[in-house]
């Protein structure tokens, strides 16, 4: 394992040193979204950073409602009328997006960036067929005829492994199984090559035997194509499968970014590993569940301090009063926690 | 639990050749029907927590339903308590329905609401009419609430004011008011997050010890069923592949399809990655299962025994089996 990690590193230095292709597809500085409601200001997404390198996968981990999503749809502009984008950047390989008109965008989505959701059945049109839904994206950002287009589908099924390409084109959505439904889903975003592709939830309403073979369809993705993936899931167990690098969210804000083996090692953040201790492990035994007391703070009224502190075992004073900042663990590990502060291990 | 054990145990509930079968109308046969439960022997031992696992469509729920009779069964029989309660009328069987309640996975969807908190966890108290007083009333109202972990002073509200977890606390709340012996738990955490995930099933464990509840635990989370189940039936396209004891079974899976589906869950743990063999292609159609075993499309180990014989539960030391080449 430590051999190819250190080849990918060095396949990473030779990509820098090529001047066509930025290594870093996208990065995202200090992203604030905000909701305006009735009630306050809602930071969904509260001063995030996030680096997606050329070729890797990057996972996004948290909670239902812990502005995982909204990045990501904060990174395709397609916050609702309440949210608004208020600070930060985005950059897609050194071009800031923030600022850029509809009609840019529009011609950014789907191109350079292209996104699946967790629910393909609600993704696609239930009255076309899904070949004409994965034309549509070829014909509306390529310079194509519609049989070129056709042709280009019909491969791209072969590639995301629809068996019977040709009869697969004609179907509707609900004549396909919920695998080949997300299937469907990756070809039409896949068949511009984008730059970026944004996966959120993409195998949640899927069972365990079709989750694995859209995971390892993402992997040959990246492996293959050179895809930059921006993976967002509840699951810790993806994110150990799949991800090279990944950042754990919580009430907005980044709690902990680290490179996978590291982030599983030697997790630092008390929520990262309240996370993890709360999964039921296959290997061993019925022992009592570990679980993060309380529940997930209304963004309304988080606490002045750490937002984590009204359920971290550890919390003081301090923590009541004082926002942590992030600090560096080492080379790939960061944690948003006074108790990483003088850069030291946090494990008892 | 091992063999021994199970025998001296009582059986609670069992299922005799159980078919569930529903009709659907297609143009071209009139008589379609989708085979959602095949056949099932299956005995429920008294204070154990049973796991029903498999992937959407393989029966689980509706085998779960039918069991409680909230689908009737096309055929076979269901015993309750040592009696056969197949073709009992409502009325005769509603006494044993207080024996008997359900947890459902939405918690958004199964809590009606327009009934506060306090309605809800009254219902069936009402409906059976347990409660002589008012007073009476309110009292269990509010032990059963103390018990799931609602504050009192919430019993006024209405489901939406409720996170998923609190939700699925009074969806428990609910099940239990009766004091019943059996619970169907049909999918109870898989709406929720993993933080909260933990906190249920720690309640429903201590819920289980307190009352000496049994489970029928239908989940497709193996790793949760792991924690909670004493036994685990493992089921394909309406039919059962294997029963086991848990531990044993997660360490040495005799049906391919047991075997398979373990080894496609997602470990949190990246040093466990590896180039697993994954099982290919999608699960049959249960209005056209395959012939002989209905797993055999999917099976690497398939022969044409598999093609053409349905394979028979077996026993292979303390487990059983469906499967003519089972993994030894």
């Amino acid at each position: 394992m430590k051999e190819t990690r250190e080849e990918t590193r060095k396949e990473e230095k030779e990509r820098e040193q090529s001047p066509h292709i930025p290594a870093m597809t996208l990065e995202i500085r200090h992203l604030k979204t905000q909701f305006f409601t009735a009630k306050g200001v809602v930071p969904a997404v509260d001063d995030v950073t996030i680096e997606i390198p050329r070729g890797k996968i990057i996972g996004v981990v948290g909670e239902s409602g812990c502005g995982k999503s909204m990045t990501a749809m904060s990174v395709m502009q397609l916050v609702n009328r309440r949210g608004k984008i208020v600070d930060g950047s985005i950059r897609l390989e050194g071009r800031e997006l923030l600022g850029l008109s509809a009609k840019e965008m529009r011609g950014i989505r789907g191109n350079d960036i292209a996104m699946i959701f967790q629910e393909p059945m609600t993704a696609l049109n239930p009255v076309y067929t899904v070949g004409r839904q994965v034309r549509e994206a070829i014909l509306l950002h390529k310079n194509v005829s519609k049989a070129e287009a056709k042709e280009r589908v019909l491969e791209i099924f072969r590639k995301v492994g629809i068996p019977e390409p040709e009869k697969r084109y004609n179907a509707y959505p609900h004549q396909l199984s919920g695998g080949l439904r997300q299937r469907v889903m990756i070809g039409m975003a896949m068949v511009c090559e984008p730059k970026l592709l944004i996966a959120d939830e993409p195998t949640t309403a899927l069972d365990v035997t079709i989750e694995a073979q859209i995971l390892q369809l993402m992997k040959r993705l990246r492996d293959e194509h050179g895809t930059s993936i921006l993976l967002i899931t509840h699951n810790m167990g993806v994110v150990a499968e799949v991800c090279d690098y990944v950042y754990v969210m919580y009430a907005g804000q980044v709690m902990e970014e680290a490179e996978t083996f590291e982030l599983f090692q030697n997790t630092a953040h008390p929520y990262t590993q309240g996370l993890l201790r709360s999964i039921p492990q296959l290997n061993h035994g019925t022992e009592r569940l570990y679980s993060i007391k309380g529940v997930v703070p209304n963004l309304l009224y988080l606490p002045k301090g750490c937002s984590f502190c009204t359920r971290c075992e550890y919390a003081d004073a301090r923590c009541q009063e004082e926002r942590p900042n992030s600090y560096a663990l080492g080379e790939e590990h960061r944690a948003k926690c006074f108790r990483c502060e003088r850069g030291g291990s946090s494990s008892e | 639990m091992n063999r021994d054990e199970a025998s001296k145990k009582r059986v609670l509930m069992e299922a005799r050749h159980l078919v569930k079968e529903f009709p659907v109308s297609s143009s071209k046969k009139k008589r379609a029907v989708v085979h959602a439960v095949s056949d099932v022997n299956l005995k429920l031992y008294e204070g154990e927590t049973l796991a029903l696992v498999g992937e959407s469509g393989c029966g689980k729920s509706t085998l779960g339903r039918t069991l409680l009779r909230l689908v009737e069964p096309t055929s076979g029989e269901i015993w309750f308590d040592g009696e056969n309660v197949t073709k009992k009328k409502e009325r005769e069987f509603l006494p044993l329905r207080r024996q008997m309640q359900v947890i459902f996975q939405d918690p958004y969807a199964s809590l009606n609401p327009r009934m506060s908190v306090k309605q809800i966890i009254e219902e069936p108290l009402v409906t059976h009419r347990v409660a002589k007083k008012k007073e009476e009333l309110e009292q269990m109202v509010h032990e059963r609430m103390t018990e799931v972990g609602i504050p009192l002073e919430l019993e006024h509200r209405y489901p939406h004011q409720f996170s998923g977890g609190q939700r699925q606390r009074i969806g428990i709340a609910r099940a239990l008011a009766l004091k019943p012996k059996l619970i169907v738990c049909d999918e109870p955490v898989s709406a929720l997050d993993v933080s909260i995930q933990s906190q249920v099933l720690n309640l429903l464990k201590d819920l289980q010890e307190q009352y000496h509840l049994t489970y029928l635990f239908i989940s497709h989370d193996l790793s949760v069923v792991r924690y909670i189940a004493n036994r685990v039936c493992v089921m394909f396209l309406g039919k059962l592949c294997e029963i086991g004891d848990t531990k044993d079974l997660y360490e040495h899976p005799l049906h391919p399809y047991t075997h398979f589906l373990l080894e496609a869950i997602p470990k949190a743990d990246p040093t466990l990655r590896s180039d697993k063999q994954l099982l290919m292609g999608e699960i049959p159609s249960p209005v056209n299962p395959p012939s002989g075993c209905r797993f055999h499309t999917r099976c690497p180990y398939a022969s044409e025994v598999c093609r053409q014989k349905e394979p028979q539960m077996r026993e292979v030391g303390e487990r059983q089996v469906a499967c003519h080449h089972p993994l030894l």
